[in-house]
């Protein structure tokens, strides 16, 4: 880590002479650092230069509109986390990134760091996906939207050019009857690393059918999938026991889980289905309560 | 590669210091500025035990750089005791023997004084999870909930 040099641009257009340096000088993007500064003392990642994006108000800013959320992709955790009306809204994409390690840690940890460190079991990125974030990226020329799950393209690797930062998220406000849960498992309470994630987004009408689902799972493969099979399965039903079993029985057929000592191949395939049954009633639940 | 020159706030005082890129702000609390009430346990952000308050917000000073400090307001072990008396954090933790070696204490202290002004009047279990960042491979934590607790009551009692 010999020389490297930090910078904190003020603003976008600060940034930009310093992304076209990033074009032939190794960088990194500082976002909380919870990942990178761990990387980098490991010598994991060797950058030579650091821009830290905290202090850029797009970065910072979390906007509750009437139509759309907007979440710089640096605000903490924390701020997430203490906003009662972001609960109310997107509970799912909160309940991701309140799962990631500690008070400490949560003070630092940011959405759009959690995105592209691009760990295949990211907590934060499968809620994202199903509540159908989407990822402006700001660059030199100018920004390109793209949906989160464009971002992560294989462990530890982005779709982001090395000119290029996260700027923000912007989410579709829930309509009514919509909502979204994750759910993770980790061998002990607090402070682990998903073995399995899932997320579910689900849309129900005032007789309890579901008319949308979106169900994304985490940490079975390198990036996050996304059941396209299981929200059709969902859909024109009524959530009942034997859909939600079929579902947790596709979901468990998803997938390339590895073995590690968080848990075996076997025991991923069977935990993601537990997860995925699991995560559509809790979704489905807030969904109906938002019907009101 | 020349060292970057910040300007920030330590426990209310100025602080000025020239520090590397790759310096944590761990590293220059207790190499640079002698502030070494604040302990290294991991380094990786896993024990709580460099524990302190950025921005009035709970952080391990490991996974901070030196130079992220500029401008901040940072609040250390050292900022918790008002002169040579302790504060009720403190006292309640040698009343209740929450510590054996110490080396994770002041980390505690900080994130309990953290979490005291969030929640004046946090549950055993709501105390247990704030606190999940802070390891203590001594005391078995029922002494430093107990600790933490009973501060809790005697701030609520002396507000």
């Amino acid at each position: 880590m010999e020389s490297v040099q930090y910078h904190a641009p003020q603003s976008l257009e600060d940034a930009v002479p310093l992304l076209k340096e990033a074009r032939t000088t190794p960088s990194r993007i500082l976002a909380g650092g919870t990942d990178l500064l761990i990387q980098m003392r490991a010598g994991v990642k060797t950058p030579e230069m650091l821009i830290d994006i905290k202090k850029i108000p797009e970065l910072t800013q979390l906007e509750m509109g009437a139509d759309q959320i907007r979440l710089g992709a640096a605000v903490p955790s924390a701020v997430m986390d203490e906003n009662a009306e972001l609960h109310q809204q997107l509970p799912g994409v909160v309940e991701g990134m309140e799962l990631i390690g500690s008070t400490q840690v949560q003070g630092r940890a940011t959405p759009g760091g959690n995105l592209c460190n691009a760990s295949p079991a990211g907590d934060g990125a499968p809620a994202m996906i199903v509540s159908s974030g989407q990822c402006v990226i700001f660059g030199p020329n100018g920004t390109r939207t793209i949906p989160v799950e464009e971002v992560c393209t294989a462990p530890g690797r982005t779709s982001l050019a090395d000119d290029e930062l996260l700027q923000e998220f912007i989410f579709p406000a829930p309509k009514p009857g919509q909502s979204d849960a994750y759910l993770r498992f980790i061998p002990r309470n607090e402070m682990d690393i998903a073995v399995v994630g899932v997320a579910a987004n689900i849309t129900v009408d005032a007789s309890g059918t579901c008319t949308a689902a979106k169900v994304a799972l985490g940490a079975i493969a390198p990036t996050v999938v996304i059941a396209t099979d299981i929200a059709a399965l969902l859909v024109g039903t009524k959530l009942d026991d034997d859909t939600l079993a079929a579902a947790a029985e596709m979901a468990s057929g998803l997938g390339s889980p590895i073995s590690d000592k968080r848990g075996t191949t076997e025991f991923r395939h069977r935990i993601a289905g537990v997860l995925t049954r699991r995560v559509i009633k809790i979704a489905a639940a807030r969904a109906g309560e938002r019907l009101q | 590669m020349s060292k970057t020159h910040v300007t920030t706030t330590i426990n209310g005082d100025a602080v000025e210091y020239l520090c590397e890129v790759d310096q944590s702000l761990l590293d220059v609390l207790r190499d640079t500025l002698e502030l070494t009430g604040t302990k290294e346990g991991c380094a990786t952000g896993d024990c709580g035990a460099c524990s302190v308050s950025l921005d009035g917000r709970l952080v391990c000073s490991c996974l901070v750089l030196g130079v992220e400090a500029e401008g901040k307001q940072i609040e250390t072990i050292e900022g918790v005791a008002n002169g040579t008396e302790l504060h009720p954090i403190q006292q309640k933790f040698l009343e209740n023997a929450a510590l054996q070696c110490g080396i994770c204490t002041p980390g505690f202290i900080v994130a309990t004084k953290a979490l005291l002004e969030k929640n004046p009047d946090p549950t055993e279990e709501e105390a247990r999870y704030y606190l999940a960042g802070n390891l203590c491979r001594c005391t078995g934590y029922d002494k430093i909930i107990r600790a933490v607790l009973d501060a809790a009551a005697e701030m609520r009692g002396a507000a």
